[in-house]
Formats: C-alpha cells, sequence, structure tokens
C-alpha cells in the first residue's frame, strides 16, 4: 500500500489541470436535453478529443491515451474540479466503448469508435420496454433474421439521449423460439433508420432525457450485431457491469457536490441550524464522498494489479445513488423556501442548480437496475443466499 | 497510489484467520465463560506460537517490528472470531504505548516489550475517560492513567473489582491504585501526546475488530435463512429478508476503505489522523450495529436466545460501540475539524 501519487501522476494531473483551466467554457452550457445544449455539448465533446482528453483510458490508437484506472481517477478528479460540461456521449463512451474493446470485431472497432470519440456519432441506449423493466429478460422486440439483414419490430422506453442521438445500442430478440436469456442479441443501429419513429418523453424537469424508440419493419445489416448472435444478454450484463461499476460515476462527482453542499451549510449556517440534523447530514455527506472515493481507488488497485471486479460492485450503485439523494436532500432544507425555485426564478439567485441536481438524484435509485435489483444481487451473488 | 494489501499482508490474514476458525470456536468461547477468569494460557500459548505476540514490538527488543497497517487485518479476524484475548489491546495500544517512552525508561520497555514479544505478559490498557479497564485481571503490566501522566503499574499495586458485561467474554474491572513517582513513566506534554495517540490506536483496533464481527454476524444469519424454512422455502429465498442483509453488505463494503485508510495514516504517521480513526470507527461501528440488527431480525426469535452463537458476536459489537469513543465523540471531532477547521475538500483532496 502507498497512498500517495507518482511523480509520473502528479505531472498527468498538472497537465490535465492545465488544459482544462484553458478549454472549459467559460460559462455553463445549456442542459443537453435542449436542442441547442445538445449540438454545444457535441462541440465539446470535439474539443476534448482535440485534446486527447476524451477518452484517457482508451488506447493510444484510438484516440486515447492508454492511461490506467489510477490515471483515469485523477482525470475524473480535475474534470469535476474545472466544472467541465457533463458528457452528452456516456452511452457511448463509458457504456459502449468498453463493450466494444471486448466483443467487437477489428472491423467494428475502427467503424464506431473512432466516430464515438469525436461526438461525431451521439449514442443512445435501448434496454427496457413497456413490458421489461427490472425483468430485463422479458424483451419481446424482435430482430428477424432475413439474408443479410435483420428486421426488427418492436418498442423501446426509457432510452436515455435517444431524441437528438444518431445512434441507438440494445438487446433485442433474434430467435422468435427462446425465452428468457436466450436468444438476444446485441445490436447498433442508426436513429435515422426508416421505420424508426422516436416519441420523446419528457422528464421530472421537462426536457426531453429520454424518449421511447418505435421499430416498425426496421433493416439492420447484421454486421451491426456484437458479440454474435444470440450472446446478447452475456454482452448487455458486461454493459451494465460498466453503469453500475466504475465508470459511469466517478467519485469525485459526489466529492464536489459534498465540498458544494458544506460551503452551501455554512454560508446558510442560521437558518440550517435550527434543525440540528441537518449539520450532521452535511457531515455524512462528505464523509460517505469520501468513503466511496477510497472504495473506488481500493476496487482500481485491485483491477490494475489484474484482479477482476466481483459481485460487490453492486454495492457501489446503490451507495453513490442514496448519497446523491441524500446530499440533494439535505441542500433542499438548507435552502428552505428557496428550494422549490427554479434556476430562472428571480428570487433563487445562485442556488437553483440544487433543483436540477435534486431532480435527477430521484432517478439514480431507479436506472442502471433499481435499486432493489441490486439488493436481490447483493444477497444472492455475494452474500449466496437461496435465489427466490 | 496503491490502495492494496501486499501478497504477505492477506496470506498473513489467512493463516490467522484459518487459525482462528479452527481454535477459537464458539464452543471454545462458551467453555472459557464457565472458567474463572474466561481467558485462557493455552490459548494465548497458541497465539504466542503463531507469532502474534512479537508482530508489532520494535525488532530491538525481539519483536517483529510491525505496524498498524500490518496489524489491521488481523485485528479484524480477531473480531470475526469473537476472540476474548487482549490480543489487539496488548499489541495495538500497549505495545507501542510502552515502545514509545522516553530513554529514561530503556530498562523498563526492555524487559516488559521483550517479554510480552516471548509471550509471556499481556497488557493491559486504561482507556483515557473509561472508569473501567478490561482484561486487568489477567495482565501482568497495567498502563493507567493519572491526570495526562502514564504509569505502569504492576499487578500487587492494584486492587481489581469486577463488573459484569452483557458480553460474557468481555472481562471489566474498576481499578484502584495509587500512583506513586516510581509508577510514573510520563508527564505533560509527553502524557497527552502518547495518550492520544494510544486513543487513537484503541479506536483502530476497534474498528477493525467491528467490522470483523459485522462480517461474521452476516455469514451466521446468511447460514440461517438457508436452514430455516417457511411456507415451504428458506426464509433467506425471500425479498425482505435479502434485503435486511444487503444493506449490511453496503455498509460493510464502504467501510472498509475509511478503515484501511486510517490504518495507514497511523503507520506513515500522517497528520489528519484523528478525523481518519474517527471516520473508521464510525463508519464500522455503523455497519456492526446495523448488523446486529438485522441479523438477529433475520434469525428470528432463535437471535433472541442463549443457545445460538449469534448473541457472543453481537454482544461484542454493542460493547465496542462505546469504547475507545462512542458515535458521540467521534462525530464530535468530525465536525470541528470539518466545520471550524477549514479543510481543503473535494476532488482531488483525498489522499
Amino acid at each position: 500500500m502507498d497512498l500517495t501519487y507518482t511523480p509520473a501522476q502528479q505531472a498527468f494531473r498538472a497537465e490535465a489541470r492545465t488544459w482544462l483551466t484553458a478549454n472549459v467554457p467559460r460559462e455553463p452550457l445549456q442542459s443537453f436535453d435542449t436542442e441547442q445544449g445538445f449540438a454545444e455539448h457535441r462541440a465539446w465533446e470535439n474539443r476534448l478529443n482535440d485534446g486527447r482528453w476524451g477518452m484517457v483510458t482508451w488506447p493510444i490508437d484510438l484516440g486515447g491515451r492508454g492511461c490506467d484506472l489510477i490515471e483515469w481517477l485523477i482525470f475524473e478528479e480535475e474534470y469535476y474540479r474545472s466544472g467541465a460540461p457533463a458528457r452528452v456521449n456516456q452511452n457511448g463512451i463509458f457504456l459502449l466503448g468498453p463493450t466494444l474493446m471486448e466483443y467487437g470485431s477489428e472491423e467494428q472497432k475502427a467503424r464506431f469508435l473512432p466516430r464515438m470519440a469525436t461526438g461525431e456519432d451521439i449514442w443512445a441506449q435501448a434496454w427496457s420496454e413497456p413490458g421489461a423493466g427490472s425483468d430485463m429478460a422479458a424483451i419481446r422486440s424482435k430482430a428477424e433474421r432475413v439474408g443479410d439483414h435483420y428486421v426488427i419490430n418492436g418498442q423501446k422506453t426509457w432510452s436515455t439521449r435517444a431524441v437528438w442521438a444518431d445512434w441507438v445500442f440494445g438487446i433485442f430478440r433474434t430467435d422468435p423460439h427462446s425465452q428468457r436469456h436466450q436468444g438476444l442479441t446485441f445490436i447498433l443501429l442508426p436513429l435515422d433508420s426508416p421505420g424508426i419513429t422516436v416519441r420523446p418523453i419528457p422528464q421530472l424537469n421537462g426536457l426531453p432525457g429520454f424518449a421511447e424508440i418505435f421499430f416498425d419493419d426496421v433493416k439492420v445489416p447484421v454486421e451491426n450485431a456484437l458479440g454474435g448472435e444470440g450472446m446478447g444478454w452475456h454482452v448487455a450484463m458486461s454493459t451494465a457491469g460498466f453503469e453500475r461499476g466504475l465508470l459511469l460515476r466517478s467519485p469525485a462527482r459526489f466529492q464536489e457536490t459534498a465540498r458544494r453542499l458544506v460551503q452551501l451549510y455554512q454560508s446558510n449556517r442560521e437558518q440550517a441550524d435550527r434543525d440540528p440534523a441537518i449539520g450532521e447530514s452535511v457531515m455524512r455527506a462528505w464523509l460517505d464522498a469520501e468513503a466511496y472515493t477510497l472504495s473506488t481507488y481500493m476496487t482500481a488497485s485491485k483491477l490494475v494489479q489484474g484482479g477482476k471486479i466481483g459481485p460487490e460492485s453492486s454495492t457501489n450503485k446503490i451507495f453513490w445513488s442514496e448519497l446523491d439523494q441524500s446530499m440533494h436532500d439535505t441542500a433542499m432544507s438548507i435552502l428552505g423556501l428557496r428550494g422549490e425555485l427554479l434556476p430562472e426564478a428571480p428570487a433563487a439567485g445562485d442556488v437553483g442548480h440544487w433543483l436540477e441536481g435534486f431532480l435527477f438524484a430521484q432517478a439514480g435509485p431507479i436506472y442502471a437496475g433499481t435499486n432493489e435489483i441490486q439488493r436481490n444481487i447483493i444477497a444472492e451473488r455475494m452474500l449466496g443466499m437461496p435465489r427466490a | 497510489m496503491d490502495f492494496s494489501f501486499s501478497r504477505d499482508q492477506l496470506l498473513f490474514q489467512d493463516n490467522v484467520r484459518s487459525f482462528l476458525i479452527n481454535e477459537v470456536t464458539p464452543e471454545r468461547i462458551r467453555e472459557l465463560w464457565l472458567s474463572d477468569s474466561g481467558r485462557s494460557d493455552q490459548l494465548w500459548a497458541q497465539l504466542v506460537e503463531l507469532g502474534l505476540t512479537a508482530l508489532t514490538v520494535p525488532e530491538a527488543h525481539d519483536g517483529m517490528g510491525m505496524n498498524e497497517l500490518d496489524f489491521i487485518l488481523l485485528a479484524q479476524e480477531c473480531g470475526y472470531a469473537g476472540l476474548p484475548e487482549p490480543l489487539v489491546e496488548t499489541m495495538l495500544i500497549g505495545v507501542p504505548l510502552l515502545a514509545a517512552l522516553d530513554e529514561s525508561h530503556a530498562v523498563l520497555k526492555q524487559h516488559w516489550l521483550t517479554r510480552v514479544a516471548e509471550g509471556h505478559a499481556r497488557l493491559a490498557i486504561a482507556e483515557p475517560g473509561n472508569p473501567l479497564v478490561s482484561d486487568a485481571h489477567v495482565a501482568d503490566l497495567l498502563l493507567l492513567a493519572h491526570g495526562d501522566e502514564v504509569h505502569a503499574v504492576e499487578p500487587g499495586a492494584v486492587r481489581l473489582t469486577r463488573n459484569v458485561s452483557v458480553d460474557p467474554s468481555r472481562q471489566l474491572f474498576q481499578v484502584d491504585w495509587t500512583p506513586t513517582s516510581a509508577t510514573c513513566v510520563a508527564t505533560g506534554e509527553q502524557g497527552r501526546r502518547l495518550w492520544a495517540a494510544a486513543f487513537n490506536r484503541g479506536a483502530l483496533g476497534c474498528a477493525a475488530q467491528m467490522l470483523g464481527l459485522a462480517k461474521r454476524m452476516v455469514d451466521l444469519a446468511v447460514d440461517y435463512t438457508f436452514e430455516r424454512k417457511q411456507f415451504g422455502k428458506p426464509v433467506g429465498s425471500f425479498q425482505a429478508v435479502k434485503h435486511l442483509m444487503a444493506n449490511v453488505a453496503v455498509q460493510i463494503e464502504f467501510a472498509k476503505g475509511p478503515l484501511y485508510r486510517a490504518a495507514y495514516a497511523l503507520a506513515e504517521q500522517q497528520p489528519g489522523q484523528e478525523v481518519l480513526v474517527s471516520h473508521a470507527k464510525l463508519a464500522t461501528s455503523e455497519a456492526a450495529m446495523l448488523a446486529a440488527k438485522n441479523t438477529i431480525q433475520a434469525h428470528g426469535a432463535m437471535g433472541y436466545t442463549w443457545e445460538v452463537d449469534l448473541h457472543l458476536f453481537m454482544k461484542r459489537a454493542w460493547a465496542l460501540d462505546k469504547v475507545w469513543g462512542d458515535r458521540g465523540h467521534h462525530k464530535g471531532r468530525i465536525r470541528a475539524a470539518l466545520f471550524d477547521g477549514n479543510p481543503a475538500l473535494g476532488a482531488g483532496k483525498t489522499f
């Protein structure tokens, strides 16, 4: 154990900080769930890629820096410290990207990864269906093999970023006689394919952050299947693992929220301390954000040494999503009467962003596998309790 | 940057765990409850044979010179096993306290540290602010506080009054003694510093045991929910029972980082130890207290009995939650540092 950064790691941090300081937009971008904001965020992805900071863990020949996970954590710390924009292509770079590297053919990697890196292709995801949410194996959308094509029919829902994204990935039933986890295939397709209808769904903040996708005889070449026909569940589980695990929720984000929460508390102490529980919640937010960071460094150290992520990674998703919820609950309590005000309300002052965060935090325990499903996974696969 | 234990450290942990699981069984612990002292010279001799009593003793005194980080996983295993012997107290609190005395006490240090390393002495250490001293009755040397002063007192000079604990494995004593210049080994600023450091090591040792206890309670409950059937199924197949256990597993997972971070800070003599130790004690105590609450529930009425082994570990957790700083004390230290101390916060400030 050595909890100090090497000179090379310190130099890497300094290089990232210098670039971010010079390049992060002065003014916050519009939400990427608006048309203009989406375009602004796409341009930011392109700029990041020009600086080779878009995908630091990707291999050098794919536009990355070949960083290990410790360097990735350092980069993320600098990224969140700098107040840089959220990653509009997170479905692509954090979920599909690693899945492509693991399961994709050389041709598929060359075709999809560089355009993903530049932000030319922004990706949406298509897992859930009206009848397949927590029970994802109940998927019914079909991809029927006809010659060198699949013909897709069905409906997906809660497709994040689908309104303005270019491509979508998801799993479809390619074997019509199959049941449950069998007979599914992981397929990539352009969202402007004939036969696709995207119906935006407004989220709690009124913006269309996700959508329903209707497939009506949509033709997709068979070379767009990833990881082999019938292997869709297996491939999807590895993608979902990235989502629950390290890559999507780096601790830096929660540490910065905790830092801002301590500031908010300190500057509203008189109002806040009328309820002694608030000071305790603020303290706990800071401790838990630190604990999440420590746990991530432990996992990263293990992986760097060739270890594997185990079922204990399901504890991550519960911990960060409930931490995020609790931090924003606390912020709302501190803000009192101002808590309900939208950012544009004149009386909201500069605290309106807490409400945005509060609304988004409500989704954390639901997406990427509800926390109830995560608790089942922990009980059955980590603790070895009997299946239902 | 490498937040992992070495192969040697993990191997040692495995060895100690195997030994404790085989030798310190619930049956043996229950047998010890029936003995006068509640302690076993034979068991202590086995710990000596494993080399455990030499671990933290400096090499100059025939020990292995290991630090808090080397010892932390072993302390965790002592918790997992519910070991009644004062190994953690002697090795993690007492030995470093003796070793830190100044050279005017070289003879005393040499004598007692060598005796501990060779397995001929157990130590009892008074927790600052706690009127009771655990294992005072089997200690060959007691390290006691008189104000800021540290006193090294031999058993002949104390009178002990037993105080029975909810945990039959704990042996607590009120110690009546008279401080003299002959027993005094540190005073004033030095004494304050030694007690503050001893307190942090005590809290760290407790925290490690709490993590082990929490894991043990979950393991017992998981086994039980396989055996016990209702409605024609193992009760562990019901989601309500699964989620009781999963909630504890989450707390255990996220208590590890603070525990090992604190052990590292003590071993490397880094600044900010107080907050790190308090975080470790708080996180592990909360994990263990939730484990106690949820595992007795998973056991149903059986968990409320003397026969089922759960209470061996549950009662230890209830007791250790309050010693070497209860949650109020540790929260107070963290709050003071966070709200009055202007610490560096946010991403990139953890290490």
